[in-house]
C-alpha cells in the first residue's frame, strides 16, 4: 500500500514536470572558458536584483552553440559562452530553427600561456620554435620529415638542454584551437617552407601535433595540468591565464616572441596569444525571460567588466573604454550583428 | 627386502621433496595475497591521506570582527522591520564605513579599494542574514564575523607559503615571515601590510566554517558551499529511491515466483545482467533523448536525474532481490502452501519479509552507486552553476559529484581544499550507506 503511493506520487511528479511550462529562471550553456566569468556575474546579478540566480551550465563552445540554436521556447538555452565565434554553419542551423536575431557580444580576453615549474629554467620562447617543437612534421631541407628535434636545445642553443614535454588540451577545447591559430600557425608562416603551402594543407601541416610524446593531450582540467608540472619540473603546459595568475608560487610563464605573459602585456596587446571571448544573447527571449536585459546590464557594468572590476580580478582581459561601449549598446538593444 | 626398504626410502625422499616443493608453492602463493592485500591498503590509505591532508582546512575559515553600526535610515527607513526591506538594504555601506575605520590612514582610493579586498566580497549578506535572524538589531552597534577573502585565508592557512601558517595569528607582534618573493605571493604587499596590521589589532580569527555546509555554491571560495548540491542528491536519490525499489522488487518477484522457464525469461534474464554492465554515460544519452526531448521535461532537474539513475541502478536492485528471494528455502513455500496459504499470500506473508532484508542491502549499495554518479548527469544538464538551493525536485540543482567536478576545474586557489572538503563530505555519505547495508544484513538476515 504504502510503496504503491509512493509509486503514484512520483508518477504524478513526473506528469506534472511536463506541464511546468513558464520559466523565470535564466539558462546560460557553453565554453568552460568563459565559464568562471558568466557564473561571477550571474552570481551578483542574483544578490542584487532578487531575481533566481541564472543557471550556467559548462558545456564547451560546441556543445554550447548546439543547444543555443535548437530553437525558441523556454526549454532552450537563452545566453550561450564561446571562446571563439560563432561559424556560419551555425548561424544556418539557428536560422533554421528559428533563431534569427543573435547578438554577440564580446566580454574581454583571455591570455593563453606556457608555463613550466618555478624550479626549472625559465623558457623564451619565439612562435617558430614552438612550432618546430610541438608540430607533427616539419620542414628540412625541403622535404617534410617526422619531427627529428627530441630536446628544447636541438631546436636552439640558446634554449635548455631538456626533453621536449609539453602538456596541453585535447582538439575538442577551444584554448586548443585559439593555440593551434595563433602560435602553430603563426610559428608555420615564418618559415618559408611551410609559408609557400596553400589552404588546407597549410591548415593540416601546421596544425598537427606531434604524437611520440613530445605533445601529451592532458585533459581539460588546467588544475590538473599546474600539478602535472609541479611534480615534473622538465614539463610545460599550455593553459588559460587565470590559473598562471592563481598558481605563481608553484610554475612561471614562458616569454613568447620577448613578452611575458603578464596581465599588463595581454591587456596591452603586445603579448601575442589572446583571444577575444564572447556572450551570444538570443534577442527573441529579450523580454519573455524576466531578468535578461537586467544581466545584461550587470555584465557590461563598470563594476564588473571595468578595468577593476570584478571580472578582472577573476583573471579576465578588459577590452578598452570604446569597445566596451560598443558590446554595452548591442547587447542592451539586442541588436542583430551576427547577421550582418 | 634391501632393496625394498631402499626403494621405500627413496620414494620417501622423492615424497619429502615434493612435499617441500608444495610447502613452498603455498607459502608463495599466500604471500601473492598478502602482497595484494599490502598494495591495495597502501594506496587506499595515500588516497585517504592525500584528500584529507588537503582538505581538512576547509572546515575552518578566518574571520575579520567588524563593528558595524546599522543606521536605522540605512537599513529600514519606515521603521516598521518589514522583511522584504531588511532584505533589499543596503548592507556594503555599512560594512565598508566599519572596515575603513580600522584603517584610517587609508584615504586614497587605491588604498581603499585594497583594503576592500581583504574581506569577502559576500560581507553584506553575512551581516543581512544576522538581521534578518534578529530585527532587533537595527538602530544598534553590532559586532559581526564576516569571511576573511579566500586568498588571505589560503595565505593564513599556510597554502601558499608554508612558512606563514596559523603561528603568525598566535604571535602577533612579530612579521609575517614570507619565504616567498612579493610577486609569488598572490596578494600585493600593501594587501600584506594590512593584513599584518589586522592580526596585530587582534581582528583576525579561525572559527568553524558553517558557511561550508549552509550555503550553495559560489565563486567565492569563501562563500561557496555543498548544501545546494547535497540537497540536489537528496531530490535525486528520492525520485530514486521511490521509482526503482517498488519497480525493481516486483520484477524480481514475478521473475523468480510466477514467471514460466522458458526461452524469453532467459533472454529478459540475460539482458538484465547486461544491462548491469552498460556504461553509466549511456543512460544519461538515452534520458536526454526520451525524457528532455521526448517528454519535454525541464533540464537539469533532479526528477530527471533521477529518472536517469533509477534506469541505472534497475538491475542491481533486481538481481539482488532475486539472489534474496532465491535463499529462501522453498520448505517455507511449501509448508504455507501446505496449510492452505494461496500463491499470493505465501509470498506476501512469508516469502517477501524473509527476503526484505537481501532486498533492502542491495538497493542501498545500488542508492550509494547512484550518489556517486557524475556521467549520466551531464548529458541532462546538471553540471551546472547553481546557486539557489533547490527547493522541490523540478528545480535546477546539481549533485555532491558534480560540484566536485566543478570545483576541481576552477582557477581559484581556495578551491583546492574545498575540493578535497566535498570527496570527504561525499566520502562520508557512501561509508555510511554501505555501513547501514551490513547493519541490515548483520540484523535481519537470516540463515537456514
Amino acid at each position: 500500500m504504502i510503496k504503491k503511493s509512493i509509486l503514484l506520487a512520483a508518477v504524478a511528479t513526473v506528469g506534472f514536470a511536463g506541464v511546468a511550462e513558464a520559466r523565470d529562471q535564466i539558462r546560460i550553456v557553453g565554453s568552460s572558458t568563459v565559464y568562471p566569468f558568466t557564473t561571477v556575474v550571474a552570481e551578483n546579478f542574483g544578490k542584487k536584483t532578487g531575481h533566481p540566480t541564472p543557471v550556467v551550465e559548462s558545456t564547451g563552445s560546441g556543445g554550447g552553440l548546439k543547444l543555443f540554436c535548437a530553437g525558441l521556447g523556454v526549454e532552450h538555452p537563452d545566453f550561450t559562452n564561446a571562446s571563439r565565434a560563432i561559424k556560419s554553419s551555425e548561424i544556418e542551423t539557428c536560422a533554421s530553427n528559428g533563431v534569427e536575431a543573435i547578438t554577440e557580444m564580446q566580454v574581454g580576453y583571455d591570455g593563453i600561456v606556457m608555463a613550466n615549474a618555478k624550479n626549472a629554467p625559465a623558457l623564451e620562447l619565439t612562435k617558430q620554435q614552438v612550432y618546430l617543437a610541438l608540430a607533427k612534421d616539419i620542414p628540412q631541407d625541403g622535404e617534410w620529415v617526422p619531427n627529428p628535434n627530441m630536446n628544447w636545445s636541438d631546436i636552439d642553443p640558446s634554449l635548455p638542454d631538456a626533453k621536449i614535454e609539453v602538456l596541453g588540451p585535447p582538439p575538442t577545447s577551444g584554448t586548443r584551437d585559439a593555440f593551434g591559430e595563433l602560435v602553430m600557425e603563426a610559428g608555420c608562416e615564418e618559415i618559408e617552407a611551410c609559408a609557400a603551402l596553400d589552404g588546407d594543407e597549410f591548415d593540416a601541416r601546421a596544425m598537427t601535433m606531434r604524437e611520440d610524446g613530445g605533445f601529451v593531450e592532458a585533459g581539460e582540467n588546467d588544475n590538473l595540468i599546474v600539478q602535472k608540472l609541479e611534480a615534473n619540473p622538465a614539463a610545460v603546459g599550455i593553459f588559460g591565464f587565470s590559473f598562471l595568475d592563481q598558481n605563481r608560487d608553484k610554475i612561471q610563464g614562458a616569454t613568447i616572441d620577448g613578452a611575458a605573459p603578464t596581465f599588463e602585456n595581454i591587456a596591452s596587446g603586445s603579448y601575442p596569444v589572446s583571444r577575444p571571448l564572447f556572450v551570444y544573447v538570443k534577442v527573441a527571449h529579450m523580454g519573455v525571460i524576466p531578468g535578461m536585459e537586467e544581466f545584461l546590464e550587470e555584465y557590461t557594468s563598470d563594476a564588473a567588466w571595468g578595468p577593476e572590476g570584478y571580472l578582472i580580478d577573476k583573471g579576465l582581459i578588459p577590452m578598452d573604454e570604446g569597445m566596451r561601449e560598443k558590446m554595452r549598446e548591442a547587447a542592451l538593444n539586442g541588436v542583430d550583428n551576427v547577421n550582418m | 627386502m634391501t632393496k625394498k626398504a631402499g626403494s621405500t626410502s627413496t620414494s620417501m625422499e622423492k615424497m619429502q621433496a615434493t612435499l617441500s616443493r608444495r610447502y613452498a608453492a603455498e607459502k608463495r602463493f599466500q604471500s601473492y595475497g598478502v602482497i595484494a592485500i599490502v598494495l591495495a591498503m597502501a594506496m587506499l590509505v595515500t588516497l585517504f591521506a592525500t584528500i584529507i591532508g588537503t582538505g581538512y582546512t576547509a572546515f575552518w575559515q578566518y574571520t575579520v570582527r567588524l563593528d558595524v553600526t546599522l543606521y536605522p535610515q540605512d537599513i529600514d527607513p519606515d521603521g516598521n522591520r518589514d522583511p522584504e526591506v531588511l532584505a533589499k538594504a543596503d548592507y556594503q555601506s555599512a560594512i565598508k564605513d566599519a572596515l575603513y575605520s580600522l584603517f584610517p590612514e587609508a584615504t586614497s582610493r587605491q588604498d581603499r579599494s585594497a583594503v576592500r579586498a581583504l574581506i569577502s566580497p559576500g560581507a553584506n549578506f553575512v551581516l543581512r542574514d544576522k538581521v534578518l535572524d534578529n530585527p532587533d538589531l537595527v538602530g544598534q552597534r553590532v559586532s559581526v564575523r564576516v569571511p576573511l577573502a579566500s586568498d588571505f585565508d589560503q595565505v593564513l592557512k599556510g597554502n601558499i607559503d608554508p612558512d606563514v601558517n596559523f603561528d603568525v595569528i598566535e604571535e602577533r607582534s612579530t612579521d609575517i615571515p614570507w619565504s616567498l618573493p612579493p610577486d609569488e605571493r598572490l596578494i600585493t604587499e600593501k594587501q600584506a601590510g594590512y593584513l599584518q596590521q589586522l592580526i596585530r589589532q587582534g581582528e583576525v580569527e579561525a572559527s568553524f566554517n558553517i558557511w561550508f555546509f549552509t550555503n550553495g555554491d559560489s565563486r567565492q571560495p569563501e562563500l561557496a558551499g555543498i548544501w545546494g548540491a547535497a540537497v540536489g542528491s537528496i531530490f535525486t536519490l528520492m525520485v530514486t529511491l521511490a521509482l526503482s525499489f517498488p519497480v525493481g522488487v516486483a520484477a524480481a518477484v514475478y521473475l523468480e515466483e510466477f514467471a514460466p522457464k522458458n526461452r524469453w525469461t532467459d533472454i529478459i534474464e540475460v539482458n538484465i545482467n547486461n544491462l548491469a554492465a552498460v556504461p553509466s554515460i549511456v543512460f544519461g544519452l538515452l534520458g536526454l533523448a526520451v525524457f528532455l526531448q521526448f517528454f519535454g521535461l525541464p533540464r537539469s532537474a533532479p526528477v530527471v536525474g533521477g529518472l536517469v539513475l533509477t534506469l541505472m541502478t534497475l538491475p542491481t536492485i533486481i538481481i539482488a532481490s532475486r539472489a534474496a528471494l532465491k535463499s529462501v528455502p522453498p520448505s517455507i513455500r511449501e509448508a504455507a502452501l501446505g496449510v492452505g496459504a494461496s500463491k499470493l499470500q505465501t509470498i506476501t506473508h512469508h516469502v517477501l519479509p524473509l527476503a526484505m532484508p537481501g532486498m533492502l542491502t542491495g538497493t542501498i549499495i545500488g542508492m550509494a552507486q547512484a550518489l556517486g554518479e557524475t556521467a549520466p548527469l551531464l548529458m541532462i544538464g546538471m553540471v551546472a552553476f547553481v546557486v539557489d538551493i533547490p527547493s522541490s525536485p523540478l528545480d535546477a540543482a546539481t549533485a555532491l559529484p558534480v560540484q566536485i567536478y566543478l570545483w576541481s576545474d576552477s582557477p581559484e586557489r581556495g578551491f583546492t581544499e574545498r575540493t578535497s572538503a566535498a570527496i570527504m563530505c561525499l566520502l562520508g555519505f557512501l561509508i555510511l550507506m554501505n555501513a547501514a547495508a551490513v547493519l541490515l544484513r548483520k540484523r535481519f538476515e537470516r540463515r537456514w
